[in-house]
C-alpha cells in the first residue's frame, strides 16, 4: 500500500500529561508524525490537535485506533480522506540588503506572505498556508540565504459542517462503531 | 464531612468493594498506612518486595475478576511495581496501584526517593493519575477503579504526595464517573453478527480461539453453547486456556509457539477461524503471512485497537466476548461437521504431542501429570515462565474455568510465587499450586516468608533443572549447545530453604516418589514446597522457531524403543 501523508485531528481532556501520553504512544508504537499542532478549541477544558502523519492505510487506522485506546483522547478523526482545509504559520529569517530586499518583497507579495521585521542585514517573514506553500516560498528564499526558520506544524479543518462539536456529541456513544462497520 | 487524603483513600477503597490490600509501607505513603488500623475492614498483607505486592494483586484480580490493589512508597517502592504493572497491562488484568510521592514542594527537585512514576509507567499502564489535591482523591479512585475494570481491563496507577494524604478535604465519594473520551463498546454490531453467523453456516472446517478475553468475560457457558451448536473445535491460546475444559470432544489444546503440532496443523486447514478476546500473538501466529493460509477470520475483541492489529479480519466485531456471543449464539444455526472432526482425529493420530515419553529419570511432564491425576485437574495452577510454563499448559489438562494463571504477553518469570499467593487469598477454598522454574523461583522467593507470615497455603512444585530450561534450549538448537550464562552450578538447597522459611520442604528425585510427594504437600496444613530434581536438559517439544510457520516445526524425535505414556 502507498505511504502517503494523512491528516489527523483529536479532540483531548486538557488534563496534564495529556500530550505526552499521545507523543509517547507515537513513540512506543513506531508511528512517524511529521507534525503535531496543539491549543485550545471551542470547548472549556478540551484542546484540539492535529496531526499529520506517514503511511499506509493500515498504519494509519491502527494509529486512529491507538488514539482511541487514551482515556483523554475523546474524538479521533482521519480528515483526510475528506475534503479539509489545512494551514500552517512559518515566520523565517532571510539575509536582506538594500540591494535585494525589493526583490524579496516582490516575492513576499506574490505569496501574500508578511514581512514582521526588517533589520540592516536581515528580513523575517511571516506566511500562512498549506504545506506546499510554505516549501515553495522557503525554497525560493534559500537563494538569498534562510538563517532560521520555525514552523507551528498544521492545523486543520473539514470543510462544510461536517465536524466539529455538534458532532461530537452525536457521536459520542458508539465511537468505536465505525471500526465495527469498517 | 472532613478527613484527611489518607483517609478518602481507604474510605474510598471500602466503597469500592476492596478486602485485601498488597503492599508496603515507607516515607511518602506512611501518612496513608498510619489510617489503616481505624478501618479493620480492609486486609493489608505485608509483602516482602514490592513486585511481590503487585504480582500478588495481579493474581487476586485473575481468579476473583475483582480489581487487585497493591500500594507501595515512592521511588523504589513504585519503581519495584513496574514488572507487575506491565504484566497487567499486558495481559489485561485489572489493578490498581496507590503509590506514595515525595511532598508536593520537592516533587521535580530530585528529592531522596523522589521516581517520575506516572511519567514511568505513562506507557504500561491503562491509564495513571498524579493527584495534587485531597479533595481530587475520591473522583481519581472512582474514575480508576471503572477504567481499570471495565472495557479491556487493565492497571490504574495513583500516584499520591505524601503531604496530600495529611490534608483535609470534604468526603463524598461520586456516583459516577464523567469521561468522555471513555465508552467502551459492549454489544456486537447486529449486522456484524449477521456476517460472522454467515460465515460460521458457510464454513466447513472452523475452528474456535479462544483468548483470554473469553475468561474476563467469564463466556465459559456461550462459548460451549457456540462450540457445541455449531460443532467448531475450541483452540485455547495460552491466557485462554480453563475459558473451555480440556476433557471436552471438541478441545483442541493451545496453538502456536509450543503448542500441539495437531492443534497448529488444523489451523494451516481451517477455512475459518472464529478469535475471541485474543490479540494474535506472535507467539500464536508464527510468521504472520503463513498464519491460518485458508481461512477467514472473525475476531470479537473488546478492544478495537487489538482488532486487524496482527492478523487481516474478514468480520470485525467489537464488544464484550460474552455479550457478542450471546448475540452470535442466537444467529448461528446448529451444524455438524463430521468430516472435519475425523481430519482432525487424523492429525491428531498422526502428531500425537499430547503424549509424554516413558522415561527411567525423572522428567517434567511426568510430573505435571501426576500432578493432575491426583489434583483431578481441578487446581488452580500458577506458573512462572519457561519449559515448565508450557508443559504445564500442555499437559495439566484444565478442566475448571478460570483455574490457569500466567504471565502471558509479558513473560515474566518470578511472576509464579507471588502471584500464586495472590490467587490463594483470592481463591482460599481451592487448592493452589505454583509450578515454578528454578530460574523464576530464585527471583521472588522471598514472599515465602509472607505466605509463611499469613499461613497462605500455596503448594510449590519446582521443576528444577539447574538451568534457565527455555534459553538453554534455545542455545541448544540455534547456538550448537553453547550453553552461556544459563547454567546454575550451585542452586540453593530448596528444602532447606522451605524449612529455614517454616514451611515443609521435600525432595523428589525419583519418580516413585512423585505421587507421594504431592499427597503429603496436599495434606500439609501449611505452605509447603517440592523440590523435582529433573532432566537437566530436557527439551520442550513441539516447537515452532520464532517467525515461521509449521512447515518448521519440530517434534519431540521418536527413538524405535521408546514406550510412551498416554
Amino acid at each position: 500500500m502507498a505511504q502517503m501523508k494523512h491528516t489527523i485531528t483529536a479532540l483531548v481532556s486538557d488534563k496534564p500529561a495529556v500530550l505526552s501520553r499521545v507523543s509517547s504512544l507515537f513513540r512506543r508504537r513506531g508511528f512517524n508524525i511529521t507534525s503535531l499542532a496543539v491549543g485550545n478549541c471551542e470547548i472549556p477544558g478540551m484542546s484540539r490537535m492535529a496531526f499529520v502523519v506517514e503511511g499506509d492505510d493500515g498504519i494509519v487506522e491502527q494509529i486512529t485506533k491507538q488514539l482511541r485506546t487514551l482515556i483523554d483522547v475523546i474524538k479521533v478523526s482521519d480528515i483526510s480522506k475528506a475534503d479539509f482545509v489545512s494551514r500552517e504559520l512559518a515566520l523565517i529569517r532571510v539575509r536582506a540588503n538594500s540591494t535585494n530586499r525589493s526583490e524579496i518583497i516582490q516575492l513576499v507579495d506574490i505569496f501574500r506572505a508578511n514581512i514582521v521585521d526588517v533589520a540592516p542585514e536581515s528580513l523575517i517573514i511571516e506566511v500562512t498556508g498549506d504545506e506546499d506553500k510554505i516549501e515553495s516560498i522557503n525554497d525560493l528564499l534559500k537563494t538569498f540565504g534562510v538563517t532560521e526558520m520555525i514552523r507551528t506544524g498544521t492545523v486543520a479543518m473539514m470543510r462544510g459542517m461536517a465536524g466539529g462539536t455538534e458532532e461530537t456529541q452525536a457521536t459520542n456513544l458508539p465511537r468505536s462503531r465505525s471500526d465495527a462497520t469498517s | 464531612m472532613k478527613l484527611t487524603g489518607g483517609q478518602i483513600v481507604c474510605e474510598s477503597l471500602i466503597r469500592e468493594g476492596v478486602a485485601v490490600i498488597f503492599g508496603l509501607p515507607g516515607g511518602a505513603n506512611l501518612p496513608l498506612y498510619q489510617t489503616l488500623p481505624q478501618y479493620p475492614q480492609i486486609r493489608h498483607i505485608l509483602v516482602r518486595h514490592e513486585q511481590g505486592a503487585g504480582h500478588a494483586a495481579d493474581g487476586y484480580a485473575r481468579v476473583t475478576g475483582k480489581v487487585g490493589v497493591a500500594w507501595a512508597t515512592s521511588g523504589p517502592g513504585a519503581t519495584n511495581l513496574v514488572t507487575p504493572i506491565t504484566t497487567a497491562q499486558m495481559d489485561s488484568v485489572p489493578m490498581v496501584c496507590i503509590t506514595g510521592q515525595v511532598a508536593r514542594s520537592s516533587i521535580g527537585t530530585d528529592a531522596f526517593q523522589e521516581a517520575d512514576i506516572s511519567g514511568i509507567t505513562l506507557p504500561i499502564t491503562k491509564h495513571n493519575y498524579l493527584v495534587m489535591h485531597a479533595s481530587r482523591i475520591a473522583e481519581t479512585i472512582k474514575e480508576a477503579f471503572y477504567i481499570a475494570s471495565t472495557g479491556r481491563p487493565g492497571p490504574v496507577l495513583i500516584d499520591i504526595p505524601k503531604d496530600v494524604f495529611n490534608e483535609e478535604a470534604e468526603f463524598q465519594y461520586p456516583d459516577e464517573v464523567d469521561l468522555p473520551g471513555y465508552k467502551p463498546v459492549l454489544d456486537g454490531h447486529p449486522s456484524q453478527i449477521k456476517r460472522a453467523a454467515r460465515l460460521i453456516k458457510e464454513a466447513e472446517r472452523p475452528l474456535i480461539l479462544a483468548g483470554h478475553g473469553v475468561i474476563l468475560s467469564k463466556a465459559y457457558e456461550e462459548l460451549k453453547e457456540l462450540a457445541e451448536k455449531a460443532q467448531i473445535p475450541v483452540i485455547t491460546t495460552l491466557l485462554g486456556i480453563s475459558s473451555f475444559p480440556e476433557n471436552h470432544v471438541l478441545s483442541l489444546g493451545m496453538p502456536g509457539m509450543h503448542g500441539m503440532a495437531y492443534t497448529s496443523l488444523a489451523i494451516d486447514d481451517a477455512d475459518l477461524i472464529v478469535g475471541l478476546g485474543l490479540r494474535f500473538d506472535d507467539r500464536v501466529t508464527g510468521k504472520i503471512s503463513t498464519f491460518a493460509p485458508k481461512a477467514k477470520v472473525i475476531h470479537v475483541d473488546m478492544d478495537p485497537s487489538a482488532i486487524g492489529k496482527n492478523v487481516k479480519v474478514t468480520v470485525p466485531i467489537v464488544g464484550d466476548v460474552k455479550r457478542v456471543l450471546r448475540q452470535l449464539n442466537q444467529a448461528v444455526e446448529p451444524a455438524v461437521h463430521l468430516g472435519w472432526l475425523e481430519q482432525i482425529e487424523e492429525i491428531k493420530r498422526a502428531h500425537p504431542s499430547n503424549r509424554i515419553r516413558e522415561t527411567d529419570s525423572l522428567i517434567p511432564q511426568f510430573v505435571i501429570k501426576q500432578l493432575a491425576e491426583v489434583t483431578e485437574g481441578k487446581a488452580i495452577v500458577v506458573t512462572g515462565v519457561g519449559q515448565h510454563q508450557m508443559w504445564t499448559a500442555q499437559h495439566y489438562g484444565f478442566i475448571e474455568p478460570n483455574s490457569f494463571i500466567s504471565s502471558g504477553g509479558l513473560g515474566a518469570m518470578g511472576y509464579e510465587v507471588p502471584a500464586a499467593m495472590g490467587a490463594k487469598v483470592g481463591r482460599p477454598d481451592k487448592t493452589v499450586w505454583s509450578v515454578a522454574g528454578d530460574g523464576g523461583f530464585q527471583m521472588t522467593m522471598s514472599e515465602l516468608a509472607t505466605m509463611v507470615e499469613n499461613d497462605i497455603q500455596v503448594k510449590f512444585a519446582i521443576m528444577n533443572n539447574r538451568f534457565l530450561g527455555m534459553v538453554r534450549q534455545w542455545q541448544e538448537f540455534f547456538y550448537k549447545k553453547s550453553y552461556v550464562a544459563t547454567h546454575y552450578t550451585h542452586n540453593p538447597d530448596f528444602v532447606k530453604l522451605a524449612e529455614a522459611f517454616g514451611m515443609l520442604g521435600v525432595r523428589v528425585t525419583d519418580k516413585t516418589q512423585v505421587m507421594p510427594a504431592i499427597q503429603q504437600a496436599m495434606e500439609y496444613n501449611g505452605p509447603a514446597l517440592l523440590d523435582f530434581m529433573v532432566e537437566e536438559e530436557e527439551n520442550l517439544y513441539p516447537m515452532i522457531p520464532p517467525g515461521t510457520s509449521t512447515a518448521q516445526l519440530i517434534e519431540e524425535p521418536v527413538e524405535e524403543k521408546a514406550k510412551w505414556h498416554r
